[in-house]
């Protein structure tokens, strides 16, 4: 039989505000072990939180960005469980009125930009956990308090995707858009980002949900997509075999590539929720509502989509410039030139400008190039009046100096021969000494014509028109 | 006359005008405590040395001609159940035995500001939890007044020290009436200020909606001195008002002409003693002939807010003490196998049985299936109390009850049966529910010499206007209500 797999996710990602949730210790990652820690955060007796009004702007942001009905009048409610990572013995979360939620997210399924809503159920805002500490070196278990208190945005959404693909196609965009929007670092291995995963099986036609299984502790997408993969393998075994899927929560390993029950619903913890006494209602005002909407920029898949649908650009180019939110800024500036290809802009974008910008590890922010220069710099190009080399030449110059792109063509004397009897004699001269290459055209190796355009392009130090010089190296070879 | 005598304000006066020294006076304390302290058991601990320090930097501050606070250099007793900075903080439980705090509660960094002098720590119920100080790990305290009698509770310690003349003023805590009933009991003043005009940052969380730090002390002048002093918005406790406060103590003023009381029948019900209503209703009439009109008014939800109250307090404590697990400061197990059955063996060992109790019946309202049986019916009764108390403030200026049921029962008398003990809460649990603000004065006495309390209630932040009366009431008495006991 063949079956369908359904997928729903929790993501929980840390919000990048500068200080904690509900105190005032510093929001950052890689201190040393209990050194940004308050009695406020570690729970102390008599202590007290204050809510982080940024928390709430940060999540209302991300509500926009998926669409979500904004809860004006929410609340703060307690979670409670023991575990030595949680100071306080309850985490001060959301219960029945998240901050956000009904909302989606249209996700790009493959290179032909088709989409697929995915709808999410809530995000809600919470604090997160400590984090216990095995070593070798000492019996039993250490805790470090510093991630206690950091905010967290947990996205729920619906069981919406089919197979791991698109559960990886989610989890791209909520990346891409929670850095577009500038609200979490998404820094994976820093544990910035995490997802629980619900899975089930059925088979293909049915209408009916199977039973479902919670996944936790998956760290990576990448992981994210093993896990999957592997419950799902294990379920449909499970059903094969006559056997029944049991509602459970299990743990992903990633290391062993596979998942381990963690408690049976039997065992499923009561967290005995009910409203935080020590916390006011949250009241978020339409008008503030409105003022961070306006502030949420064209996000990354509607980018994507545009620039496949409006400039052309294949699905490749448009994910990696919309990607980044100054590469995709800047090739929208040499688009306003209106002057040469968009798919010219991309590939000097994506290509030197990139490389150059790894290597040297900088951004835009470091160079002086401009978008007319860029633009000026490929016009020539596209018009044959520089080479690609020499264009590269060009690209150095004006990326580090206060030079028009012109100026540097002139100054290095980069500007193409393309005048036919000038580049005629040097081809003479190139096949005058390249006898065995003429000699294997002739005999059918048509081939060596690159080679031959080489040579000639060297003898003319880059500056011949390749384009001519293979037009009369051809023509004559064929007349001699 | 011995200095310990003096009210607060008294000496105030005196320090300022250098007629006593603020450590003469603390002193004249540590002496009392000397001599009365094994007999009524008040503090949990005493901090003599860091006292006398602190009444020497302030008597150097006046003989420097410094401008200081009403409270500067007055001994000051301090609830456990407040966290103070370096100094031993328990809840009267074995389970903060240990705990020596790094920081401080806000009331604490504002009275230091002013210059008090902190005497030591009072006892009390453990983590607040009863109504006679006899849930306390440590010890059990004595009423003053006849040492056979409980104090109440659970500011138990906070009462007596005050009655006995161990501290000048203190502060306790009040969730359900833990400081307006051991005021009532031991026939001192206590004030419940309305909830969120007092910082609860650093007070031990018992039911975070319903606690309330407030003063205790042997004149009206005296507790709305140190009103003035903690009550105010803090950015640490977003529980706290936005709002300004006056000075309670410099605005007092003794007149009740025109002012309506109500005197809602379902306070002065079969529970209560006869003596408790006649002294309580000989008050009202003194009022009366000084000019205000009496008004007989219903609060027909009263019946239910002892169940309400139950429920609530425990839900949130059961919340509130989970932190007590064994994992980061207070008591741990020594012998345990696992993690979970540290955290088990911990808070068996850790906890006394009133707390325990209270846990698991916060654990179960709470529980999934049971919550909207209890604690959301809770919260709605919560609501109609509120909006009972609304209405009556529509016709009336304040509330005039008994404080509680009866005068101190004696001790032990009360401890295995749980009911009964919380039955002593059924005059003053309404006024945290509504988060109303409530003082305890002490009104007659009864066959056996022991004090009555008569609790004045008022509408939200009206406190100025309940020490107004509580303070006519004092004035039309003769000017003193409170009576050091004989010890």
């Amino acid at each position: 039989m063949e079956y369908e797999v359904i997928v729903g996710l929790e993501v929980h990602a840390e919000l990048s505000t500068a200080t904690k949730i509900y105190c005032s210790c510093k929001n950052s990652f890689g201190s040393e072990v209990n050194s940004n820690c308050c009695p406020i955060c570690t729970g102390m007796p008599g202590t007290l939180p204050s809510l982080n009004k940024k928390v709430v702007e940060y999540a209302v942001k991300m509500g926009h960005a998926l669409n979500c009905k904004i809860n004006n009048v929410c609340k703060m409610d307690r979670k409670n469980y023991f575990y030595p990572d949680l100071p306080k013995a309850y985490q001060i979360s959301q219960f029945d009125i998240p901050l956000c939620e009904n909302g989606y997210v249209d996700i790009i399924l493959d290179e032909s930009g088709a989409t697929k809503r995915i709808g999410v159920t809530r995000i809600h805002i919470e604090e997160d956990a400590g984090k216990l500490l095995h070593d070798d070196s000492f019996a039993g278990s250490l805790v470090d308090f510093n991630r206690c208190g950091v905010p967290l945005i947990e996205i729920v959404s619906e069981p919406d995707m089919r197979g791991s693909k698109e559960a990886k196609a989610y989890l791209d965009s909520i990346k891409a858009i929670l850095q577009y929007i500038d609200i979490s670092d998404c820094k994976m291995q820093e544990g910035s980002i995490r997802c629980d995963i619900n899975v089930s099986v059925r088979p293909v036609g049915s209408d009916v949900f199977g039973t479902r299984v919670e996944m936790k502790n998956v760290n990576t997408f990448s992981g994210a997509v093993r896990a999957i993969e592997y419950e799902a393998k294990r379920q449909i075994e499970v059903i094969e075999n006559g056997g029944t899927i049991s509602q459970e929560t299990r743990r992903w390993d990633d290391l062993q590539g596979q998942n381990f029950l963690l408690r049976s619903k039997e065992d499923a913890h009561d967290y005995r929720y009910f409203p935080e006494p020590d916390l006011l209602t949250i009241h978020v005002p339409e008008e503030e509502v409105d003022a961070i909407k306006k502030s949420i920029p064209e996000l990354p898949n509607a980018k994507i989509l545009r620039y496949m649908h409006d400039y052309k650009l294949p699905h490749y180019d448009s994910n990696l410039l919309a990607e980044n939110m100054e590469k995709s800024a800047f090739f929208e500036q040499c688009i306003e030139f209106n002057k040469v290809q968009p798919k010219n802009i991309s590939n000097w974008i994506l290509g030197d400008i990139s490389r150059i910008f790894n290597e040297k590890n900088i951004s835009f922010a470091d160079t002086k190039i401009t978008a007319k220069n860029l633009v000026d710099m490929i016009e020539m190009v596209e018009k044959s009046e520089i080479s690609n080399t020499g264009a590269k030449t060009v690209l150095e110059e004006i990326m580090f100096n206060d030079i028009s792109a012109r100026q540097v063509v002139e100054e290095k004397g980069l500007a193409q021969i393309s005048d036919n009897s000038a580049l005629e004699a040097l081809v003479k001269e190139v096949l005058a000494s390249n006898e065995k290459a003429v000699n294997d055209y002739k005999n059918g190796k048509t081939n060596v014509v690159g080679f031959l355009v080489g040579q000639c392009m060297r003898a003319s130090k880059g500056k011949g028109n390749p384009a001519i010089l293979k037009e009369i190296v051809v023509s004559m070879i064929e007349s001699m | 006359m011995e200095l310990y005598r003096l009210t607060a304000s008294e000496l105030s006066e005196k320090i300022k005008n250098k007629e006593c020294s603020s450590v003469e006076a603390t002193q004249a304390i540590f002496d009392r405590i000397e001599k009365t302290e094994d007999k009524v058991n008040a503090y949990i601990s005493l901090s003599k040395e860091s006292a006398l320090k602190k009444a020497q930097e302030i008597d150097e501050k006046i003989a420097s001609g410094e401008t200081l606070s009403d409270l500067a250099g007055i001994p000051v007793g301090i609830k456990d159940n407040i966290v103070t900075k370096d100094m031993l903080t328990t809840c009267a439980s074995k389970m903060l035995y240990n705990f020596v705090p790094p920081y401080n509660a806000t009331v604490m960094d504002k009275l230091e500001k002013c210059g008090i002098v902190v005497v030591g720590k009072l006892n009390m119920d453990e983590f607040a939890m009863g109504s006679s100080t006899e849930n306390s790990y440590y010890k059990k305290t004595k009423n003053p007044n006849d040492l056979t009698r409980v104090p109440g509770g659970s500011s138990g310690g906070s009462a007596a020290a005050v009655s006995a003349g161990e501290a000048f003023l203190t502060l306790g805590s009040d969730t359900g009436g833990s400081i307006r009933q051991p005021a009532s009991y031991c026939g001192v003043i206590g004030l419940k200020p309305t909830y969120g005009s007092v910082s609860r940052y650093g007070l031990v969380a018992f039911a975070s909606s319903l606690d309330q730090i407030g003063p205790i002390g042997r004149s009206v002048k005296d507790v709305a001195m140190l009103y003035s002093e903690i009550c105010g918005r803090d950015d640490k406790d977003a529980t706290t008002a936005v709002r300004e406060y006056p000075n309670f103590a410099k605005n007092l003023n003794g007149s009740v002409k025109g002012m309506t009381i109500g005197i809602p029948k379902e306070y002065f019900g079969d529970g209560v003693d006869a003596k408790v209503k006649e002294s309580v209703m000989d008050a009202v009439k003194v009022l009366e002939n000084a000019g205000a009109t009496v008004k007989h008014i219903s609060l027909p939800s009263t019946d239910y807010a002892l169940s309400a109250y139950y429920i609530i307090s425990s839900a949130e404590a059961s919340s509130n003490l989970a932190r007590f697990d064994g994992v980061k400061y207070g008591y741990r197990a020594e012998n345990y196998e696992s993690l979970t059955d540290m955290y088990e063996r911990t808070r068996s060992e850790g906890f006394g049985d009133e707390v325990k109790r209270r846990i698991m019946l916060g654990t179960f309202v709470l529980s999934s299936g049971y919550y909207d049986a209890y604690y959301k019916r809770a919260k709605l009764l919560q609501q109609q109390i509120s909006a009972e108390f609304a209405q009556a403030f529509s016709e009336c200026d304040l509330i005039i009850t008994p404080t509680a049921p009866t005068s101190a029962f004696k001790l032990g008398e009360n401890i295995d049966d749980p009911l009964k003990m919380y039955a002593s809460d059924i005059c003053t649990v309404t006024v945290n529910i509504a988060g109303l603000p409530a003082v305890s004065v002490p009104c007659g006495n009864d066959d056996n010499g022991m004090p009555i309390g008569m609790q004045m209630i008022g509408p939200k932040f009206s406190e100025q206007k309940l020490l107004d009366t509580a303070f006519s009431y004092e004035q039309l008495m003769g000017g003193s209500i409170v009576k050091i006991a004989e010890l």
